[in-house]
Order: structure tokens, then C-alpha cells, then sequence
């Protein structure tokens, strides 16, 4: 039985099922993230303290960190193996016509990993008073932050790599759970074009618009 | 045509190989690519050098013997052919080809650029086969197959297993043999019976030969010089779910 738990195609749907949870929660993130185009800090502050405060959420943020963690470590011990199957390299680079970014997934998911722990320390380690802040006011720390010319462009720059990331992430994460066929592929990629396109430029376009109106 | 030729030369198993440059003339673009290798072994038998060793048997395109890594490709650059079919008019005068074995840590070279396979023998071992007599081809047609699925489980079982897909994946993943191995059977009445222990046995001899993991990259369904179908691959992980 273990052998069919931990086994190659085991753990791919399992990160496969933990990478399209991820997928969820982004649109609510950036839902939240657009309030900080009001004017009043009010709505948003409030919507982080829910975030922060409501018992549900608190589960649903448990369930995420681990999601997150299963997603990583399943991603490295994979691509280790990956390594692994291929000591001796090929002399001439390999040509094989492949899909967009498939090939750098570890690289565009390590660079969201290092955002993540920076986006971290930002605002969660402020909740868990790890780092100083006004924990009731994340309003304020966003503006402090998008007003670092190099934060934004790090900001910016990771949003493109995870952009890349999602576009194969979300039609490959079907493609590993079986669901595959002639109506629902087109639709699948349809869908993974728009998602990788639209949810990196909503985040991204935020410290733009604060920038250039505010 | 003249050609300049870099080959992976390699003595045994053991041995640390090494590229050597050939120049190759009298090559007519007629020929098929192995017999432009042929015709380089002849020359340097002439001159009592010892020949490149490559797999090769029945040079039509169906027995999975040939395979090399022809200038960044497994086969060579033309889709939908094995090495033998490769034709020498889709090579340039004067061009430099470069010709590795392929390279996988299951697949160690033997000599030269012959590897050995065996590991996919294994997966196939494991559970690529139905226990009892099918019967003969008219016995077949007793039970009803729908057309779509006859014709699926023939795409999938025209895979020659020459291990392209091993070579063209950069975590040298065997997922399209074993996936069109495995569809084969799972499309049809006959293979249904041991469908669960099938998919678990091949999954697990996959994982203990060392291969490394798809990632749909879609290299292999591109090197396949029998043009595999990666909708294999997503069967192969439905069967894989239906079996636990």
C-alpha cells in the first residue's frame, strides 16, 4: 500500500490537488488586495481583520500553510528525483518541442517561494509579532511598501514569474489528475491563459495605479 | 553530401567516453541515416579502426532497436520517424552532426551509443500482459468493442518501446511507454479483469528503476516516432486513481 501512496504518480496528484487549492484562494487574496485602491483605509483594514480574526478563515489559513508546505516539498523531492534520472548530461542542448515554462517550473515556483516568505515577515510576521507594525493597520504597511521603488519592481517581477507558473500549472495539475479530453482540454487551457494573465496583472497593476493616482 | 560527424565514442560500460570527429564523404542523400553510419563503419574497418557501435534490426520503423540523440533530438529533427527511417536529404552539405546515446540513468551505455533498455522490459514484465489465452483473432470479435476504443488501444499499442520518450524528457520519464502500455489493455474488454494490478505493478517497477517524474513538458509526445499521444499519459493516471 505504501507503494501506491508514495509513489511517483501519487505524489503528483497530490500536489497537483494542493496547487489548484492554492489556485483558489488567489482571487480572494487580490479581492482583498483592490480595496487598497480606496481611499479610506476602513474596508480593507477591516477585511485583513477578518482575515486575521474570523474562526473559519483561521482553519481555512491552517489548511493553506500546510497546502503550501505539502505543495514545496512534494515539488523538490520530485524535481530531485528528476535530477537524479539523468547524471550524465546531453552535449548538445535538447530540442523536443514542449510547452511554454513547463521546463522552468522549480525556478519561476522557488522565486514565488522567496516572495513568500518575504511577503511573510511584511504582514504576517507583524500578526504573530515577530516583526514591529501596527498589525490593525495593514493599510498603511502596503502604502510604506509600494512606495520602495525596489520593492515594487521585486513585487512586479515575482507577479511575472508566477504568471509563468500558473499557465502551466493549472492545465498540467489536469492533466495529472486524468481530466483530460476533447471538450474540457481547450476549455482547461482557455481558462489557464486567462487566469495566468489576469490575477498577476490585478496584483501588479495595484502599486501602478497607487503610483500614478494617488 | 560530405558530412562532419562528432560521435559519443565509449568503450564498455565501465570506460569514460569521449566525442570523436569523423569527416564523411559519399554520402548520398537517399540514404537513411543508418546507413550513412554503415558507411562511415565500412571506412574505418578499411583502416582497421574499430566501428561505432549502434542497435539497429529491422530497420522499418518497428521493432524499437535503432534509436540515437541526433543534434538535440532523439531521432533526429523530422517528427513521426525512428533513426533507421531518418533520410540523409533532411540533412545539410557540409552540416556537423552530433550523435549521443541516449542518457538516463536507467538506461547506462553498453558501448558506444548502444544503452541498455532493459529497465523498460521490466516495466512491461511487471504487468504489461493479460494472464490467460485471449484466444485467436476470431475469437476476439465475440466480444464488441466500439470503434473509438479499437481504434485508441491501436494507437497506443503501435509504441515500439525504443525509449525516445526517456531521451526527449528532461526528467527522463517513461510515462508515455508506460502510459501507452498500460491504455493498450485498459481500452479493451480483455485487459479489464487485471486492470488495478496491472497499473500498480508498472507504476511501482517504473518508480524502483530510478526513472524520473512527468511533468508534461510534452517532449515525449513530440519525439515519438510513433507520435504517442499524451492523452495516454492523463488515461494512465485515471486507471492509476481507479486502482487504489
Amino acid at each position: 500500500m505504501n507503494k501506491v501512496l508514495f509513489s511517483a504518480v501519487s505524489k503528483k496528484f497530490v500536489m497537483a490537488l494542493a496547487g489548484l487549492f492554492l489556485l483558489l484562494f488567489l482571487p480572494v487574496h487580490l479581492g482583498i488586495n483592490l480595496m487598497l485602491l480606496k481611499s479610506d483605509p476602513e474596508p480593507f483594514n477591516n477585511a485583513a481583520h477578518f482575515m486575521a480574526t474570523f474562526p473559519l478563515v483561521k482553519v481555512v489559513e491552517v489548511l493553506l500553510f500546510l497546502t503550501i508546505v505539502i505543495h514545496i516539498s512534494y515539488g523538490i523531492i520530485l524535481q530531485v528525483r528528476n535530477w537524479l534520472a539523468r547524471p550524465v548530461r546531453y552535449a548538445v542542448r535538447n530540442k523536443a518541442d514542449t510547452t511554454a515554462f513547463s521546463k522552468f517550473m522549480i525556478w519561476t515556483g522557488g522565486s514565488v517561494l522567496i516572495f513568500l516568505v518575504i511577503h511573510f515577515f511584511n504582514f504576517y510576521f507583524i500578526k504573530l509579532g515577530i516583526v514591529e507594525g501596527d498589525p490593525e493597520d495593514f493599510y498603511s504597511v502596503a502604502y510604506q511598501l509600494f512606495s520602495i521603488p525596489g520593492y515594487v519592481i521585486l513585487y512586479w517581477v515575482c507577479f511575472l514569474l508566477l504568471g509563468l507558473h500558473l499557465y502551466h500549472a493549472l492545465q498540467s495539475a489536469f492533466q495529472t489528475l486524468g481530466w483530460v479530453n476533447e471538450f474540457w482540454t481547450p476549455v482547461i487551457k482557455a481558462v489557464s491563459l486567462i487566469y495566468s494573465i489576469v490575477l498577476p496583472l490585478g496584483f501588479a497593476a495595484i502599486p501602478l495605479i497607487i503610483w500614478l493616482f494617488k | 553530401m560530405k558530412l562532419k560527424l562528432k560521435i559519443w565514442r565509449q568503450k564498455n560500460a565501465k570506460s569514460k567516453g569521449a566525442f570523436v570527429s569523423y569527416d564523411l564523404d559519399g554520402v548520398s542523400p537517399d540514404m537513411s541515416f543508418l546507413e550513412m553510419l554503415d558507411l562511415l563503419n565500412s571506412r574505418l574497418i578499411d583502416d582497421g579502426k574499430e566501428p561505432v557501435a549502434f542497435d539497429h534490426d529491422c530497420r522499418e520503423g518497428i521493432c524499437g532497436s535503432c534509436g540515437m540523440y541526433i543534434n538535440g533530438y532523439p531521432h533526429g529533427p523530422v517528427p513521426g520517424l525512428t533513426t533507421c527511417h531518418l533520410s540523409m536529404r533532411y540533412f545539410k552539405e557540409g552540416e556537423t552532426i552530433v550523435i549521443e546515446p541516449w542518457r538516463a540513468r536507467p538506461f547506462p551505455v553498453i558501448k558506444d551509443l548502444i544503452v541498455d533498455r532493459s529497465a523498460l522490459d521490466r516495466i512491461q514484465v511487471a504487468g504489461g500482459f493479460i494472464s490467460v489465452t485471449a484466444g485467436a483473432a476470431s475469437e476476439a470479435n465475440s466480444i464488441l468493442v466500439t470503434k473509438k476504443n479499437s481504434d485508441e488501444a491501436f494507437d497506443s499499442a503501435i509504441c515500439i518501446g525504443c525509449g525516445a520518450c526517456v531521451a526527449a524528457c528532461k526528467n527522463a520519464s517513461p510515462m508515455l511507454f508506460v502510459s501507452a502500455k498500460i491504455s493498450q489493455y485498459a481500452l479493451l474488454p480483455q485487459g479489464k479483469p487485471e486492470a488495478k494490478e496491472r497499473v500498480r505493478a508498472m507504476i511501482a517497477e517504473m518508480d524502483r528503476n530510478g526513472f524520473g517524474n512527468c511533468s508534461n513538458t510534452g517532449a515525449c509526445e513530440a519525439q515519438c516516432p510513433k507520435q504517442i499521444k499524451l492523452l495516454n499519459i492523463a488515461r494512465l493516471n485515471r486507471e492509476y486513481f481507479k486502482a487504489f
